[in-house]
Order: C-alpha cells, then structure tokens, then sequence
C-alpha cells in the first residue's frame, strides 16, 4: 500500500490531530460524560486507523511499531490491576477500593470538577491506553498477510 | 491465613500482562514468573480450604456491587484448577521449546487460569459470564496456537460452538435481569424462591442447560471436544480436558441449578440423562480411536458423564425427598470424581505430550515397545491408566465405588449396572494404549527414543503422586470433611445458599 | 412484541451461524446473534419517556448531595447498559480472533468453504 492521493493525505493529516484530541478529551471526561476509557480508546485507534489509510501501512509501523504498540498495551492493564491493588493497602483495605475519594476528596464540593472521583479517572486513562493500543494491534495484525505473524490478540 | 479473594483472579491476569514486556529480555524471566504465579496460587488454595467468605470489591455492598463467593464447591475447584495448572505449566517449560512464541503462550495460559478462578469465585452471575468469557477466548487461541491446518479447524469449530454457547448464556442472564430484577445469585434466587418459575425464567434456564453443556461437551452438545482437545499442546489439552469444561460446564451448570433455580425431579432426570448418555457415548467412541490423544478426549467425555451423574442422581434424590444421606454419597462420588478425573485425565494427556515429543507420533499404530525407552513416562501413564479404570488401590476406584453403593441404595439398580459397564469398557480402552504404546514390538524409527527429563519428569511425577494418594481424600475422615463434605454441604443444602450468603 | 423482534433477530443469527458453509458468514451470524442479545438487553432497562441516566449540574445539589426526585423517576436503568458495553468488548475480542483464525485458514486452504475444508472427522 502506497497510500492514496495529495488531497486525502493533507486533509487527513489536519484530521488525524483533530480525533486524537476528542479521542484524549472523551478518556480525561470520562468521569463527568458519556464515554470513557473504552470509547476514547476507540476514537485513538481511528484515528491511526485514518492515518493507515490514507498513508499505507508501512508510514504508521514507523510512528508507532508493534512492539512499542505491544507494550503500550501491556503497561495499559498493568496500570489498572495496580490501581486496584492500590486498593488494598489503604484504609478499607479492599480490592478496587476508591483509596482517593475516601482519603482525599471526600468533600461534595468537588463532585463535577475535572479532578474529582478519586482513582476512576485514573482507571479511564489506563483503559484508555490499553484499548487504543490493543485495538490498533489487532487492525494492524490483521491488514498484514504476513504467514509469519502471530495473530493471536484478547481484548 | 486470609487470602483476599480478588488475588486469586488479579495475580494470574496481572503477571499474564506482565510477561510480555519480558519477551524480548529472554524467556527464561517470562517462565520463573509464570510458575512462580501458578505456584502461589497453589499455596493460597492450599491456605483456604474449609473458609466459607464473601468479599465486596471495592467496599459496595452486596446487591449494588460484584461480590466474590469463596464456599466448599469454589474451594475444591480452586484446589482443582490450581494443582493442575501448576502441574501443566512446569511440563510446559521444556515441552515448549519447540514452539516459538513462548511468551505469548505463557500469558495465555495465565489468562486462562485467571478466568477459570474468575468463574469459580464469582458470586455474580454476569461476573461469572465475563470471567467464562476471558477463559474461554484464551482456550481459543490455545487450541489454535500450533497454526497448523488441523489445529486452525478445531480452533475455529471450537470458537464458533463456544461463542453459541456464550450467546445463549448472555441470553439467559438477560431473562434472568428481566424477571429478577438482580444479578446477584443470592438475590436472584431469593427472587425465584418468591415469585416461582414463570415461563421466561424456565426459558432462561433452558438456555443455560443447553449453553454450559456446550461448554461442558456433555453428549449431544460433545462435537467440539474431540477436535480441540488433541490439536491444542500438550500441557493445554491437560488444562482444557482437567479443569476447563469442568469450571466452565460443569461448576457453572451445578451452582445455577442448584444454588439459583433450585433442583426439580425433572431437571434430576436432565442430568442424570446427559450424564449417561456422554459415559456411554464417549466409552464406545474412544474405543475406536486411533490417535492417543483423541482417544482420552473422548474418554474425557465419557469421565464427565460420571460427574454429571453423581450430581443429577444426587439432586433427584434430594427433589423427590428421598434419604439425604444417599443424596449426599451420590453428589460426593459425583464431586470426588470431578477432582479425580482432574488429575489422572491431565496426567495421562502429559505422558501423551511427553510420548509425542520423544517420537515426534501420536497414532497408536506406529507406536509401540517403548516401555524400556520411556520407563518414567510408562510408569505415570500406567498409574494413571489404572486409576481411570478403576483399579482398586489407586483414585478413580474410589469415585466410582461411592457412586456405585450410592446408585444401588437409591434402587437404580440398572444405573449401577451401566457404571459398571462403562468402567470395563475404560479399562479395555486404557489396555489398548497399554498394548500399543509400550508393549509389544519397537519399530526400527523409534531406536533412538530418549526419555524426557527435567521439568516435564517433574511434572509427572508429582501428578502420579496425587493419583496414588487421592484415594486418602476419602479414607481418611479429617481430610474428607475439610475438602469434601463442603462442596457437598453447598450442594445439598441447595436454595439456603441464597439466605447464607445474604447473612453473611 | 419487541421482545419478539429480539428474539427474531437471534433466530436468524443462529440460522446463519448453523446452515451457511462460508467461515465468513458463520462469523456474522454469531454477531448477529450477540447482537441480538445486546438489543434485548438495552431494551430490558428501557420504559417510555425515559431520559439517560446520566447526571448534571441541574439535577445535583451540592449543599446536601441529593439528587433530583425527578431525574430519578424517568432516567431508565443503566445497569443493562453497562452490561452491554461490556459484552460488545467481549464480543470484539472473540470477533478479532475469529477473523484471524478465518484468515489464517484462508491463507493455507485459499478458501472459506468449510465442506472444503475438511481434515477433522467425527
């Protein structure tokens, strides 16, 4: 794949920028709005998704390459099982105990503020990372027709 | 020792995520991690056994949030799941050298194990439906890791049939919602006990018949089995035929029926037809098998009919209201078998590992005469040859004595007349492996056989303890009232689950 | 009669899923059928004139931390909804290997009919 002509690749590299930005906005929100760690991590998918349209496979394995991808992900669900374990060493002592909004937040005066529902946000974000990379894995193992790849992707 | 019941489930998924960032730095960090996880978890079932607890993720009480439900029945599928996948790992470290990606096959494996506890803990029914999910997705990929033709086909046949399944499953939960109003087993069956079975809660439960069965492969819904089972690695098919489809079939099907609906006459027959239907299905069709290891996937089928049928006679027992004691003999022999069946079916799919890697073979007619070049790998397959069929001093004897004596004191006379039978009928098939695999002439390719060693002797070894010394589960009375007289208590205590749970 | 409509749906999922011989369309008839049960779902929480449960300034008090007595009588049930977001992320999970699994098999028999590809017997 080459990629297509001038006007898809000019117009789709303002546009990329532009669902990047709604794909973060959708994660960092996810708290207060519709949306979240799963479908901001979507939206960042796209828009590489985008990009390996317009501009051929081998243009988005340079900026992003599968091992980085790979471990992106992996960093992603190692930050959320850490979060809840977090849990388990403050106060309550519980698994996925909210250990921020007990401890530090628990005031009513912040409730729809950017920073507020304790680790939730924090969770978002490390969905967030992990679905986008994950899901850009899977589109970018599948358009390969490599015999050599392993194809073996979860969630 | 209190384990938090979250562990069980956070520390397979978190290393499974842990080791690829390891790939690159070499294998053998990805694999001390790995058995150091499936170790552990060992020790903390070890540390749990006879605990009755609920947990509360994240401190929100029991109807408004998840809860994790550790009782007799969890406990002993715990211990089940958690010897076999310590056994199966420390096989896979050399017997998986021979396949490249070995650090994704680890996290699979561990995410597997981690969905497998998932279920078994779970005490929130669409809980347990994600957690059979992740299980079921990684046994997906498993079968299908080879990437070979055969492997590719039974993975897929396998995926299409389990995602039915899960389908049917999803389907079920949401009449169960719907008619409920509460996803909390607890609370769902307090619901059922007050309002009775209405028509879409009897639909919902035909589904779930019909769904775990799929996944459990009991006989008419047993397609699947006898593909993915031999096509996946070795130490895989021990894990899928050991624990799997008892964890995600059988376990399932047991605590919704009894825990959640309640046992009836009718769905006591359901079983105990299913159950005879896959011990006499399975016996006849492994008897024709030529390939080693299809012919213990169809000898898995026929083993989980008997577990299927210790607990259905067990629960018709208790329905029609007859003696709770034979109740209880039936669902212990039922139970008894389930943790059997575990070891010596997943030993007997190592040695096939072990017999595949040193002859590159696995069809019974170019084997043979390799008792002098693999005398470890004979010894385990024999110990766990003789224990499925039922030789007195080994395990399997046991299970199947109890579910004999508690077959004949229930006057189902003609029930113990097909146990009988169906074990000779194992004992013919485990003397054909015998016969063709180690007795008998070497052929002139096979000379330079040499016998696996290391981990995978380890392995072995340790699973051919456990079958020896199994049969103490049930002789020796303190060990049986701490591991199995729980799990039967949960059983047969049925419907005051919901109001033990709740209380507690 | 909705609820009928669902259950429609699954039927043709399952036909599809059963009868077809190309892997392709097996796939899509095991979506249609996940799908299906999604719809019900989301259906099950839903009751006329409903609004999203999701909450605002306008229905919160932050002096008290109550919210609103209307909001709370019309929002329709999210908990189905959370229930299907997280069966669809389960569903794309399986979907992908199923895909990679449908690919792999082409790439070796150059094909996806399954009476063709035949190598497992009973």
């Amino acid at each position: 794949m080459k990629g297509m002509t001038i006007i898809v690749k000019t117009i789709s590299s303002w546009v990329k920028v532009l669902i990047f930005m709604f794909g973060i906005y959708i994660i960092i929100f996810g708290h207060l709005t519709p949306g979240g760690g799963f479908a901001g991590g979507v939206i960042l998918a796209s828009s590489y998704v985008l990009l390996m349209l317009a501009f051929g496979r081998e243009f988005v394995e340079e900026n992003l390459s599968l091992p980085v991808a790979s471990k992106l992900d992996c960093v992603g669900a190692l930050l959320f099982a850490a979060i809840a374990m977090f849990g388990l060493f403050y106060g309550a002592a519980c698994f996925f105990w909210n250990f921020i909004q007990a401890e530090y937040l628990a005031d009513k005066e912040t409730a729809f503020r950017l920073i507020s529902a304790g680790t939730i946000p924090l969770s978002n974000l490390a969905i967030g990372l992990k679905v986008g990379a994950s899901l850009f894995l899977i589109i970018l193992v599948l358009s390969t027709f490599r015999p050599d790849v392993s194809v073996k992707e979860k969630e | 020792m209190t384990v938090p019941l979250p562990i069980f489930v956070a520390v397979p998924l978190a290393t499974a995520f842990l080791l690829p960032v390891f790939a690159k730095r070499g294998k053998a960090v990805a694999t001390v991690l790995a058995n150091l996880a499936t170790v552990s978890l060992l020790v903390m079932a070890l540390c749990s056994i006879g605990q009755t607890r609920v947990y509360e993720v994240g401190r929100w009480s029991i109807p408004l949030g998840i809860n994790l439900v550790l009782d007799g029945l969890s406990c002993l599928l715990l211990l089940a799941i958690s010897v076999v996948s310590t056994a199966a790992m420390l096989f896979s470290v050399r017997y998986m050298e021979q396949y490249t990606a070995k650090a994704k096959y680890l996290s699979l494996f561990l995410l597997m194990v981690g969905g497998m506890n998932g279920v078994v803990l779970s005490g929130d029914i669409f809980n347990l439906f994600v957690f059979l999910e992740i299980a079921s997705i990684a046994s997906y990929a498993l079968v299908g890791f080879g990437c070979g033709n055969e492997e590719l086909e039974a993975s897929f046949k396998y995926m299409v049939l389990g995602s039915i399944a899960s389908t049917f499953i999803l389907f079920a939960i949401a009449l169960v919602y719907g008619n409920t109003g509460s996803l909390n087993m607890a609370y769902i069956s307090k619901a059922i006990q007050g309002s009775g079975l209405n028509a879409g809660l009897a639909f919902a439960l035909s589904l779930f018949i019909v769904g775990f069965s799929l996944k459990a492969a009991l006989v008419p819904f047993h397609a699947w089995l006898p593909d993915a089972h031999p096509s996946a690695p070795a130490p895989i098919s021990a894990m899928l035929s050991g624990v799997l489809i008892k964890a995600l079939g059988v376990y399932a099907l047991v605590r919704v029926l009894f825990n959640v609906f309640g046992i009836s006459v009718s769905m006591g027959w359901i079983l105990i037809i299913l159950g005879l239907s896959s011990m006499v299905a399975g016996a006849f069709l492994a008897m024709g098998q030529w390939d080693f290891k299809r012919l213990l996937a169809y000898s898995s089928i026929s083993q989980l009919g008997y577990v299927i049928l210790g607990i259905g006679l067990g629960g018709l027992i208790i329905a029609q209201g007859g003696n709770l004691a034979w109740a209880s003999l039936a669902i212990l022999g039922g139970l008894f078998h389930l943790l059997n069946h575990a070891v010596y079916k997943s030993l007997l799919f190592l040695t096939s590992g072990s017999v595949e890697m040193s002859t590159g073979t696995r069809q019974l007619k170019q084997l043979g005469g390799l008792a002098g070049k693999l005398p470890f790998t004979r010894a385990a397959c024999t110990v766990a040859s003789a224990s499925i069929a039922g030789i007195p001093p080994f395990s399997g004897f046991w299970s199947k004595l109890i579910l004999v004596i508690a077959a004949v004191q229930a006057h189902f006379y003609w029930i113990a007349a097909i146990i009988v039978f169906v074990s000779l009928c194992t004992l013919i098939m485990y003397l054909k492996v015998q016969r063709y695999v180690f007795l008998g002439e070497l052929p002139e390719n096979l000379q330079q056989t040499k016998e696996n060693r290391g981990s995978m002797l380890v392995a072995m070894v340790f699973l051919a303890c456990l079958c020896v010394l199994m049969g103490l589960l049930v002789i020796i009375p303190a060990l049986r009232n701490s591991i199995l007289e729980p799990a039967v208590k949960v059983l047969t205590d049925g419907l005051e689950y919901s109001t033990k749970i709740i209380k507690l | 009669m909705l609820y009928a409509l669902c259950f429609l749906l699954f039927m043709i999922g399952l036909y599809c899923a059963v009868v077809k011989k190309n892997m392709v369309k097996i796939v899509f008839g095991i979506m249609i059928m996940e799908y299906a049960v999604n719809l019900f779902l989301i259906m099950l929480g839903y009751h006329f004139g409903g609004v999203a449960p999701i909450i605002d300034k306008s229905q919160f008090d932050p002096g008290t931390g109550q919210i609103a007595g209307s909001f709370l009588n019309n929002s329709v049930d999210p908990l189905p909804q959370a229930l299907v977001l997280t069966a669809i992320v389960i569903g794309l999970g399986s979907l992908a290997l199923m895909i990679s699994i449908c690919i792999r098999t082409y790439e070796k028999y150059g094909t996806f009919d399954i009476t063709q590809i035949r190598r497992l017997k009973g």
